[in-house]
């Protein structure tokens, strides 16, 4: 089974307190900023590392493929996936600020085209620009199902079709899809039986860890030896246009930080209502 | 900053480490170390992650170097913020080595694996009540009785001892310092008990314990290698660890001054914040300062090491600047941090009481100058 899976370097949600806005206003500024693998990616990531390894005798059954589309500092971001364990890297070089998810989905199609997988597993959204449309616009881009908020995957026939389980705020929507298709996943897709492959044992479980495995040292020192390949927008073929232009960034107010004691619940709902307003 | 010797390889390993301190230290480093104790599933998860192996052979199941081993340290500590959950998950840095290097096959498969894996504990026992700087006064006898070593004696101040599967222990087969003999002594083993886990100033979520050989039988099998060849291998023992503690210390001031750097940002007096004074502002410069020095010379001691020319002396020189350096900083962080700084609740105030370990824990700042000077002839 051969797997896409796009990867986006975002700057570290934890860190976010350090996103400042260009005196202008028409754009958020980088500097300074950690970067991390989209934390929705890592999940992809996950699940299609194990749809294609036998998780018990930790080895390798298949391919994946990292791209992400990006500047080029976003290949310590693919060298990270690669060294979790997935096959080679695809950059397409481009400035985030030129990007937007049609440009993105435009891009990704034409890796697709090229690579021919038999699935694509993505992130529902990134944490940074949270369109949650990429996914959606690429499968439509390719002619290719879409099934979104995938919580549970099972192949039996090397991802030929697939039994899916999607997580919806209504409950639980089972699908049965054939391939090729795009895949976006949610967070339950890490809970530890959550993918079955037909060749990992059924009973095997995988470890509980909050954004998928950890990159082994071992792992680490491997991925310098994996090939990233580079590509361009226009090597590609791709003319797509942004559809989307930002007006204005601004930053939210900051908090008061003043802190007001309660001495019952009741005051505390009472505040809530009258004075905080959010009830 | 980071270590000059870092490569992206060592940012990659930084960024794992950070993630599983973040998601599975941080959140219970405050009641780890109320508790005294952090669960024993931490070394599984660990391992899980491949962090626990670092700086081991890879025939034993490890990769990378004392490198390696030094930066995911520090972002555990970072991240984690409980000094005394890394040192107990540590531990088995001074147990193992000696077992690595002089050991059996078969005791590499017994001892070494299995901790390295998070199954085990391990823990090394050099010191005594009446025996701490002075090595070559360790009492604790060991007599052969045909397939047995009969031990007798007692340790103290053993970190992980209170629970340890099994413990690397000095005992004396003989007379000076070519009688000292290392024997790994299992938890189990009749006429062997962890005494008592010890109330200490910090280093809380470690446990730290007094041991007690009953005429505890020890197989002979037991025994890392020859009888009398203990002394030079914890010698050599003592140059990692030493550099590993420096390393701890560059991490703990590293956490105590972004503390104190983000509290100075926040708290507000006489109309401003405390950033807001040059005073404030330069005593977080001259701590940054003295980090950034330490570190230097625990990148130092590192790179040589790894190039095969790092001298117990040098490793002495190593830790005591970092433990003055670390002793300096916490201070001033506490005192930035003004009653805060005092109160429990504050990380700061753990870090002031985890640092004065370290010129103490593996040998005295005093011993440290004893062996420069020794080294240098003077
Ligand atoms: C939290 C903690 C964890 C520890 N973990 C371990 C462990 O895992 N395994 C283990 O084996 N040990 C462990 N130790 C023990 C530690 O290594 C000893 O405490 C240390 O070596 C000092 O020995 P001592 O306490 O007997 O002090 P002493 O040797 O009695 O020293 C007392 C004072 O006299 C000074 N002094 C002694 N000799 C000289 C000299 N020749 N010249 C000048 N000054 C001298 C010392 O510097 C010190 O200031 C731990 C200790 C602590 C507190």
């Amino acid at each position: 089974m051969k797997i896409l899976v796009p990867i986006k370097r975002v700057a570290d949600p934890d860190n976010a307190n350090k996103v400042k806005v260009s005196a202008d206003g028409t754009q958020v500024t980088t500097e300074g900023l950690e970067w991390k693998m989209n934390p929705f990616d890592e999940w992809a990531l996950e699940a299609a590392l194990r749809l294609t390894e036998d998780g018990a005798a930790k080895s390798r059954v298949g391919e994946v493929v990292l791209v992400s589309v990006g500047p080029k500092e976003a290949v310590a971001t693919v060298r990270e996936g690669l060294a979790k364990g997935a096959e080679r890297g695809v950059i397409v070089e481009g400035n985030d600020n030129d990007l937007d998810s049609n440009v993105i989905a435009a891009a990704l199609a034409a890796v697709a085209k090229k690579e021919s997988p038999d699935l694509i597993v993505m992130g529902k959204q990134t944490v940074d620009g949270d369109s949650n449309v990429a996914g959606t616009v690429l499968a439509d881009k390719l002619g290719w199902p879409i099934i979104n908020y995938a919580m549970r995957i099972e192949t039996s026939d090397d991802g030929k079709t697939f039994a899916i389980k999607r997580d919806l705020d209504v409950g639980v929507a089972s699908v049965k899809v054939t391939g090729p298709v795009v895949i976006t996943v949610s967070d339950s897709i890490l809970h530890p039986e959550s993918v079955k492959n037909g060749v990992t044992p059924a009973d095997f479980k995988y470890p509980e860890a909050e954004g998928g495995r950890y990159a082994s040292l071992k792992g680490i020192m491997q991925a310098k030896k994996k090939p990233i390949a580079e590509q361009t927008l226009s090597g590609l073929g791709v003319d797509a246009k942004r559809t989307v232009t930002y007006k204005k960034f601004e930053l939210p107010p900051a908090r008061s930080g003043q802190t007001t004691f309660v001495e019952s619940v009741e005051e505390l709902v009472e505040k809530l209502r009258t004075e905080a307003k959010v009830l | 900053m980071t270590y000059l010797f870092e490569t992206d390889e060592h940012q990659t390993l930084r960024a794992q480490a950070r993630r599983f301190a973040e998601a599975e230290i941080a959140p219970h480093a405050h009641a780890w170390d109320e508790a005294g104790l952090f669960p024993r599933a931490l070394y599984g998860a660990m391992a899980g992650a491949g962090l626990l192996a670092l700086g081991y052979p890879e025939s034993v199941g490890g990769a990378g170097d004392i490198g390696h081993m030094l930066v995911a340290a520090e972002e555990l500590l970072l991240a984690g913020k409980s000094v005394g959950t890394c040192v107990g998950l540590g531990s088995h840095a001074i147990a193992l080595p000696p077992i690595i290097k002089l050991g059996t096959d078969a005791q590499r498969e017994r001892f070494v694996r299995p901790v390295l894996r998070g199954e085990k504990i391990a823990a090394l026992a050099i010191t005594e009540p009446g025996a701490g700087s002075d090595v070559a006064g360790v009492a604790t006898r060991a007599v052969r009785e045909g397939d047995r070593y009969v031990v007798d004696g007692a340790k103290t101040f053993i970190t992980s001892g209170y629970r340890a599967d099994i413990v690397t222990t000095v005992v004396r087969t003989g007379e000076g310092h070519g009688g000292l003999t290392l024997l790994v002594v299992e938890r189990g083993t009749p006429g062997f008990e962890a005494t008592r886990k010890l109330d200490k100033m910090g280093w809380w979520a470690s446990d730290t314990a007094e041991l007690s050989f009953d005429a505890c039988r020890v197989p002979v099998e037991n025994r890392v290698g020859a009888e009398g060849a203990g002394f030079v291998a914890i010698m050599m023992n003592f140059v990692t660890e030493r550099l590993m503690l420096a390393g701890q210390c560059v991490a703990t001031a590293e956490l105590a001054h972004r503390e104190s750097v983000a509290y100075a940002k926040e708290r507000r007096a006489f109309g401003k914040t405390l950033s807001g004074f040059q005073v404030t502002r330069h005593k977080l410069a001259d701590m940054s300062c003295r980090i950034a020095a330490a570190r230097a010379l625990v990148g130092e001691g590192v790179m040589r090491f790894l190039r095969g020319d790092a001298s117990p002396a040098l490793a002495a020189k190593v830790k005591n600047t970092a433990t003055d350096m670390c002793t300096y900083v916490c201070d001033q962080a506490v005192q930035i941090h003004g009653g805060y700084g005092y109160m429990r609740e504050y990380v700061v105030e753990r870090l002031y009481r985890d640092a004065r370990l370290y010129p103490i824990g593996g040998g005295t700042r005093e011993i440290m100058l004893e062996l420069i000077a020794k080294a240098e002839g003077y």
